[in-house]
């Protein structure tokens, strides 16, 4: 019998201790190379984004003749569609990544690794903001040549939308996946669908005050609707509004603590159901 | 006291009405092939995974090198591994993708160096840029295999590690997993219902039936006390339920 080459001592520290960076890096290189491996799927993420932002700038330039609002404020469609698209990016590509280890059955082949389940959250929440700033800083970057239009111009409260949207979107993510591990493959089609069914109460592209009174007070639940209506004020008027932005935060950390949880619990009963094993296309 | 580096207790595991494991109770001693050994439905694929700590039990105790794995499971997975040919690593990525990317997970030391010592053992080096999805079942439990050492586990975990590979191949696998368990001194327990693979690898047979372990000993033993000339024989006789004394054993 001969002595082991590697050091088991080593090995073992590295699998005790409680977060493991090493082991986050090699979740997110995981979904680097698999992005690496197909070119369309790369090119889809700049591909949505990028349309999205075509239409609405033209749209936008066609209103801009025809509506005294939309002449107020040029860029108030073309940056709800790009902040839009960064919500729902950011969710999707936690999501999208979450689903690479459904369909490749890997989920059993990752955790008898020492990697813990919030180590491998970390990675997918990693890899939704390479994803988002993949797809949206070339789809922003086009719009100034195009229409003499940048996000960018808005400055420090694009940061903050940037950072209420992207933390909502990993909360819906989360919760998405929670629901795929407990429901199976069958529910996958729940990370394309979620987050339209929150696009009419984010009020995206019109004021909240545009909806039914009763309605209201449902849209001010959502972090998104204060981005929206911060974003507005920032565009018509040059304010940002750190109440908005505070309440967003706020309802962030409630969404994030439910999503969380939801994903959590979900693992935990895929445990106990021996879904690891068995879940797949 | 013998040197158990797997302990389990009145293990039960149920999922609804159906009992998967009804009370199996077993130890494993330290560098020594053990199998358990059943037909499709009979546990051992539920126990494995309760081992590894991808499912977990509905009540009692299982201990792997003296740590309770429901409570510890991190002290003990950087200590053992495992292989399944019904677990597929990532299609897409090449096989040193793949190998790297547990080698990271694992905290593996010196890993290139790990993969090419393991990539020459194995016979994959010619494999190790091509996509793991496009290699042949064999290749592909190579591969597999090499995954389930990089770490040189102290307990390796197989789940019928021959199972739809041509002879020579099983053959080959078979020798290779003597030659590690001797090499290294590692603890293998390996679920199968390829009676020759169980008879050449394990010193002990854990005989499952529904969920229970129905009979144990050494290949020699079992078909000794059976009156039969080989382990098929005697594994045929408790799958058809013919032996009076069938009761569950302790």
């Amino acid at each position: 019998m001969t002595a082991p080459v590697l050091s088991h001592r080593a090995m073992r520290r590295a699998g005790e201790s409680r977060f493991s960076p090493a082991r986050v890096w090699a979740m997110l290189l995981r979904y680097l190379y698999i992005l690496r491996s197909s070119w369309p799927r790369t090119l889809e993420l700049l591909y949505w984004p990028t349309l999205q932002m075509l239409i609405w700038g033209f749209m936008s330039q066609f209103l801009r003749q025809n509506s005294s609002y939309v002449a107020q404020a040029f860029g108030v469609l073309l940056a709800a569609v790009m902040l839009w698209d960064l919500l729902f990016r950011s969710q999707l590509g936690l999501s999208i990544s979450f689903l690479e280890e459904m369909w490749a059955r890997n989920l059993a082949q990752l955790f008898v690794t020492p990697l813990r389940p919030y180590e491998w959250v970390l990675s997918l929440l990693a890899m939704s903001v390479i994803r988002v700033l993949l797809g949206v800083i070339p789809a922003a970057s086009l719009a100034i040549p195009l229409y003499h239009y940048s996000i960018f111009d808005m400055g420090l409260p694009l940061v903050a939308f940037y950072v209420v949207l992207t933390a909502m979107g990993w909360a819906l993510g989360l919760a998405i996946c929670g629901g795929i591990l407990r429901h199976g493959m069958g529910a996958e089609s729940l990370a394309w669908t979620v987050i339209f069914a929150l696009a009419p109460l984010s009020c995206v592209y019109y004021p909240v005050t545009t909806l039914p009174g009763w309605l209201q007070p449902v849209a001010w639940c959502l972090p998104s609707t204060y981005v929206f209506e911060g974003m507005r004020d920032v565009l018509f008027t040059g304010a940002f509004r750190t109440d908005y932005f505070l309440a967003a935060i706020g309802l962030d950390l409630v969404f994030l603590a439910v999503g969380t949880t939801i994903f959590f619990i979900a693992f935990r009963d895929a445990r106990r159901r021996g879904a690891l094993l068995q879940t797949g296309e | 006291m013998p040197d158990s580096v797997i302990l389990v207790e009145r293990l039960v595991k149920r999922y609804g009405k159906t009992l998967a494991v009804n009370g199996v109770s077993f130890a494993v001693e330290r560098g020594v092939t053990t199998a358990l050994l059943g037909g499709n439905g009979a546990g051992k694929t539920t126990t494995l995974s309760i081992l590894l700590g991808l499912l977990l039990p509905t009540s009692g105790m299982v201990n792997v090198f003296g740590e309770d794995v429901l409570r510890h499971r991190y002290r003990v997975l950087p200590r053992m591994n495992f292989s399944s040919p019904y677990v597929d690593l990532p299609h897409r990525l090449t096989v040193r993708q793949n190998l790297v990317i547990y080698a990271r997970l694992y905290g593996v030391p010196r890993r290139d160096e790990r993969i090419a010592r393991l990539a020459r053992d194995l016979q994959i080096e010619a494999m190790l840029e091509r996509p793991a999805g496009r290699l042949s079942g064999g290749q592909k439990t190579r591969v597999a295999l090499a995954k389930a050492l990089l770490n040189e586990p102290e307990l390796l975990l197989l789940d019928e590690p021959t199972a739809s590979l041509d002879p020579d191949t099983g053959d080959w696998v078979r020798s290779y997993l003597e030659d590690y368990r001797a090499r290294t001194g590692a603890t293998i327990l390996l679920a199968s219902h390829n009676m020759a693979e169980v008879e050449r690898l394990c010193s002990q047979v854990l005989m499952m039936k529904e969920g229970q372990i129905v009979d144990r000993g050494s290949p020699d033993e079992l078909i000794d006390r059976y009156g039969r000339t080989n382990l098929e024989e005697v594994f045929l006789q408790i799958a058809r339920g013919r032996r009076a004394e069938l009761e569950p054993v302790s």
